[in-house]
């Protein structure tokens, strides 16, 4: 393996190792607890609610916050936006890795792993959106996978056949992009079958496209809010190029999600204008979502603005922060809050702590394999064999 | 904006007519936000 060092060698007797060994470790065990005793020994998963947190969490979260992947590629390899390419790398990277967690959350809600690829191969479910979901997932993961391999045969040294993927790059991003818009909107569309049990204020025949939108948003934003992470953590890995590019990408993310979020903003609106919703607006439900549409959409289009206008790299990345959140909020309320928002209080869904234990699982397992990732091969750099070879 | 509607149509011509008005707004809107937005870029 070519190891390339551009930082000191760090002691593994770090915080960061110590608390992540304590979460595996409980991960572990409620892994052991899920598979042995089923769904009823670790959720509060009901008839009523047989979706809950991994779903609106693990994997509608997951998939919007991966999304960094398909927009900076589409940016760098399809809109010709070369000085953004130092976060093409870290951006397939987090993709990558988001989409392989939410399969792997998937199977805890759905159990029985080893029937995984049944819907594809099996049984084919043709007249169903979720199966539409499941193609795409399966093959944008693998694509995802092809995407990020350069980095990984650079760090083993095999030179040929990392050229050969590296001719696909075009290829690959253009598959990306399709099949990113066919599923991100198509997690939305599986709402559509539910107009009774989603408040009306969340539900519109159009939450595709604001499951399409939010995605973009929450793309443009966790590439910032991850290019902040990785000068913390990570800034004795970086080359010149990336530390030089940081500013630009900073820059021209926050304005992309600036203008995204008041286009988002604007198509909310006219989905309430358009059911006639407005007296919806005065109830508590209507509160709540006017707190995610003026708090978390209209308020991180004016920061993210006035950042950009003013250069402030700091706010943009403290509103990268807002706009994430944002799109975590409104899947916990399409997925959760508003729905079945006429049952009774005490039929209603609340996770219980192994639930979100399993999520904190997943997420660590997240961080560890990020860890190791760009701590061994070339995200942050560029592999000096390959100076400008892409 | 709480009034009854007694049809289809006029549900669809008051929704349809206020909608309307907001896209009008957006796209007017919107473009002053992106002159907002890149106004310094020359810079």
């Amino acid at each position: 393996m070519s190891q390339v060092t551009t930082g000191e060698q760090r002691s593994i007797f770090s915080l960061f190792n110590f608390i992540a060994l304590i979460v595996l470790g409980m991960g572990v065990y409620l892994t052991y607890l899920r598979f042995t005793g089923g769904l009823a020994a670790v959720t509060n998963l009901s008839d009523y609610n047989p979706w809950g947190l991994w779903i609106s969490f693990d994997l509608l979260c997951g998939v919007a916050l991966a999304a960094g992947g398909y927009v900076t590629s589409a940016a760098v390899y399809l809109f010709g936006m070369k000085k953004y390419h130092s976060a093409v790398r870290p951006a397939i990277l987090t993709a990558f890795l988001g989409y392989f967690l939410v399969v792997l959350a998937l199977q805890y809600d759905v159990g029985r792993p080893w029937r995984l690829p049944y819907p594809l191969f099996v049984q084919q479910g043709t007249t169903s959106v979720l199966f539409e979901v499941g193609l795409c997932v399966a093959t944008y993961l693998t694509i995802l996978f092809v995407e990020f391999s350069p980095a990984a045969l650079e760090w083993l040294g095999l030179k040929k056949a990392r050229n050969l993927v590296v001719k696909l790059t075009i290829l690959l991003t253009i598959f990306g992009v399709v099949l990113s818009t066919m599923h991100q909107s198509s997690l939305g569309s599986l709402f559509l079958i539910a107009p009774s049990k989603l408040h009306p204020l969340w539900y519109s025949s159009y939450i595709p496209i604001y499951f399409f939108v939010t995605s973009i948003i929450a793309g443009l934003s966790m590439v910032i809010l991850e290019s902040t992470f990785s000068h913390r953590f990570f800034a004795y890995k970086m080359d010149a190029t990336h530390l030089k590019e940081a500013n630009d990408i900073t820059l021209g993310f926050g304005k992309a999600a600036s203008y995204v979020l008041a286009g988002y903003f604007a198509v909310k609106v006219m989905g309430i204008s358009s059911a006639n919703n407005w007296h919806y607006l005065k109830t508590g439900y209507g509160m709540w979502f006017l707190v995610e549409l003026l708090g978390f959409v209209a308020l991180p289009s004016v920061l993210y603005a006035i950042g950009v206008r003013i250069k402030s790299t700091g706010l943009i990345k403290w509103t990268s922060v807002l706009a994430v959140f944002g799109v975590i909020l409104n899947r916990f309320n399409v997925c959760l809050v508003a729905f079945n928002w006429q049952l009774p209080p005490d039929e209603r869904y609340f996770p219980r702590w192994t639930e979100i234990g399993i999520s904190v699982f997943i997420i660590m397992i997240g961080l560890v394999l990020y860890r190791f990732i760009v701590t061994r091969m070339p995200i942050l750099y560029e592999h000096p064999d390959y100076k400008d070879a892409h | 904006m709480d009034q009854v509607f007694y049809t289809l149509q006029d549900f669809m011509t008051h929704t349809e007519s206020v909608t309307y008005l907001l896209v009008i707004a957006t796209l007017v809107g919107m473009t002053l936000f992106w002159l907002f937005l890149t106004g310094k870029d020359e810079d």
